[in-house]
C-alpha cells in the first residue's frame, strides 16, 4: 500500500494539521539575561536551582517545562497519551528521570540538538495517525551537565576556541492535539521532513556549527523540493543551533544551491544570546536552545500574529565522547517541521 | 636581571604550551603531560638544572620542573640505593607538591561549590 501522507522523498504531510495547544520554556540565568528574556516562562536564578547536582537541576527544569505547558493548556498529565522526550545526557536521564515523576507514557528520543523537531514531528504523527489525542514533546539541555559529559568539567579550566558554542541551560515543552480540538486560529504543524545523516568529515568536537550546517542545508533543500515551494513561502526558516560559524556556512550552501532566503533565515543559537555582550563564543547550542526559543519567543510571536508560516529545522551533532576520542568524524542530522498559523482544516492526504 | 631571565624562560615555556593548545588537537591534559615529559628529558640529559640556575623561578615554577624533579629524585636514589632507587626515589622531591595538591584540592572541594 502506498504511503498516502508522504510527499517526495523525506517529507510527510499531516492530513489535518496538528494544533499546538500550549508551550512552555524554562531557562537558566544567562539565557534569562539575553535578548529573548521576556519570552521565557521560568528563569532560574542560578544553574543549580537548589538541586544537589547539575543533572538533578536539569531533571527539575524538564519537569517544570512540561508542567507549565500543561498548566497553560489547562490539562493534566493524565489526559496526555504520550510524552516524546529527550535530552543530551547518556541514556537520556533528564527526560527519563523527569518522566518517572510525571506519570505520562513515555517514548525516549535521542537526536542530539535536533530532538525538539524530532519529538514534535513524531508527536504530530501519532496524533494524525489516530493513535493519540494529546501528546507532549519536550527536551532539555544544561550547560554544566553537558560540559561534564562532552567536554571537561568547568573546574578543569580548559581553554576553548572562539568558534565553539555555549550549551543553553533550558527546557521546552509543547502540548499537541488533534486539529479538530481547537477549531479557531492556532499555530499548527503541517509537515515534517525527516533528515538524513550527513557527515562531511569534521572531527573537532568544538566545531559543531561547521559539522551541522551541511545536514541543515540537506534537509531544508529537501523540504523545499519535496513540497515544490518557492523561497518566499515561509516568513522564517529557523535553524536550531548552528550559531555564527554554522549559519554562515548554511547561507553559503543554500546560496550555492539556488535557494535565497535572505533575512528569512535565522538561527536560535544566535537569537538566544547577545554575542557582543555575553561570553558565549559563536552562540548557543543544545536541544534546550531551539526548544526554549521555539516554545517561548516563536510561539509568542505566532500569538501576536506577526508570523504566519515558519520552517523549523532542528540540527543535531550525533557525536559521543568515546567516538571523538577514537578519532571518528561527527555525523549530523536535521529534522524540519513546518508550522502555520491557521484555522482547523483538512489538508487531504498527499496534497498541499 | 634575574627577573628578566625568569620572565623570558618562564614566558617561553608557557608560550610553547599555549601554541600546543592553539595549533594542535591536544587537550590541556595532553599539553601538561608533554611539558612534564620534556622537563624530565631535559633534566636527564643535564640541561634543566643549568636552566634553573640561570633563570630561577622562570624554570622552577612551570610544570616542566615537575618532570625535572621526578628525574632528579630517581637519579639521587639510584646513587644511594642502586637500581631499586629509580622507582623508590621518583616521588622523593615532588612528594610535598603532590600532597599539597591533594590536601588543598580536598579542602577546596569541601568548602566551595562549582558555579557552572
Amino acid at each position: 500500500m502506498k504511503a498516502t501522507k508522504k510527499l517526495g522523498l523525506q517529507t510527510v504531510a499531516f492530513s489535518r494539521p496538528v494544533a499546538i495547544v500550549s508551550s512552555a520554556s524554562c531557562v537558566g540565568p544567562l539565557e534569562g539575561e539575553g535578548p529573548l528574556r521576556g519570552s521565557f516562562d521560568v528563569v532560574y536564578p542560578d544553574m543549580l536551582n537548589g538541586a544537589g547536582s547539575w543533572e538533578k537541576a536539569e531533571v527539575g527544569m524538564f519537569k517544570d517545562a512540561v508542567q507549565t505547558a500543561l498548566g497553560k493548556g489547562k490539562h493534566s498529565a493524565q489526559s496526555v497519551d504520550f510524552l516524546l522526550a529527550g535530552d543530551l545526557l547518556n541514556q537520556c536521564i533528564s527526560a527519563n528521570f523527569a518522566a518517572r515523576d510525571l506519570g505520562i507514557p513515555m517514548l525516549g528520543l535521542y537526536g542530539a540538538c535536533s530532538t525538539m523537531a524530532e519529538s514534535v514531528g513524531l508527536g504530530s504523527a501519532l496524533i494524525d495517525g489516530g493513535f493519540a489525542q494529546y501528546t507532549v514533546a519536550a527536551v532539555s539541555s544544561h550547560y554544566a551537565s553537558s560540559e561534564r559529559q562532552y567536554r571537561f568539567p568547568t573546574e578543569y579550566g580548559g581553554q576553548k576556541p572562539p568558534y565553539c558554542q555555549y550549551t543553553v541551560t533550558g527546557a521546552g515543552a509543547m502540548l499537541l492535539t488533534n486539529g479538530q480540538n481547537i477549531p479557531g486560529l492556532a499555530p499548527r504543524i503541517t509537515h515534517f521532513t525527516v533528515g538524513k545523516i550527513v557527515d562531511l568529515g569534521i572531527k573537532d568536537p568544538f566545531d559543531m556549527g561547521s559539522a551541522m550546517a551541511p545536514s541543515a542545508a540537506d534537509t531544508i533543500l529537501r523540504h523545499f523540493s519535496d513540497l515544490g515551494l518557492q523561497s518566499d513561502h515561509y516568513d522564517l526558516v529557523l535553524t536550531g543551533d548552528l550559531a555564527y560559524v554554522g549559519s554562515s556556512i548554511l547561507s553559503e550552501l543554500l546560496h550555492q544551491s539556488g535557494l535565497e532566503l535572505g533575512n528569512r533565515l535565522r538561527d536560535c543559537g544566535l537569537m538566544i544570546f547577545d554575542r557582543e555582550r555575553q561570553q558565549v563564543f559563536a552562540g548557543g547550542s543544545g536541544c534546550g536552545c531551539s526548544a526554549s526559543v521555539m516554545c517561548g519567543h516563536i510561539m509568542e510571536t505566532f500569538k501576536q500574529g506577526k508570523l504566519k508560516r515558519i520552517l523549523f529545522a532542528g540540527t543535531g551533532a550525533l557525536l559521543s565522547p568515546t567516538s571523538y576520542q577514537q578519532g571518528e568524524t561527527i555525523p549530523c542530522v536535521a529534522h524540519a517541521i513546518s508550522i502555520e498559523l491557521c484555522d482547523d482544516r483538512a489538508l487531504g492526504g498527499g496534497t498541499l | 636581571m634575574i627577573f628578566l631571565k625568569a620572565f623570558l624562560v618562564g614566558g617561553i615555556i608557557c608560550a610553547i604550551g599555549q601554541l600546543l593548545i592553539d595549533l594542535t588537537p591536544l587537550t590541556p591534559a595532553h599539553v601538561l603531560t608533554v611539558l612534564v615529559v620534556c622537563g624530565g628529558v631535559l633534566s636527564g640529559i643535564g640541561l634543566y638544572e643549568p636552566l634553573v640556575k640561570w633563570s630561577g623561578a622562570g624554570a622552577s615554577v612551570p610544570i616542566t620542573s615537575f618532570g625535572h624533579q621526578l628525574v632528579q629524585g630517581s637519579l639521587r636514589e639510584l646513587e644511594t640505593n642502586g637500581i631499586v632507587g629509580v622507582l623508590g626515589g621518583i616521588f622523593d622531591l615532588t612528594s610535598s607538591g603532590i600532597t599539597a595538591a591533594i590536601i588543598f584540592g580536598f579542602f577546596t572541594a569541601l568548602i566551595f561549590n562549582p558555579k557552572g
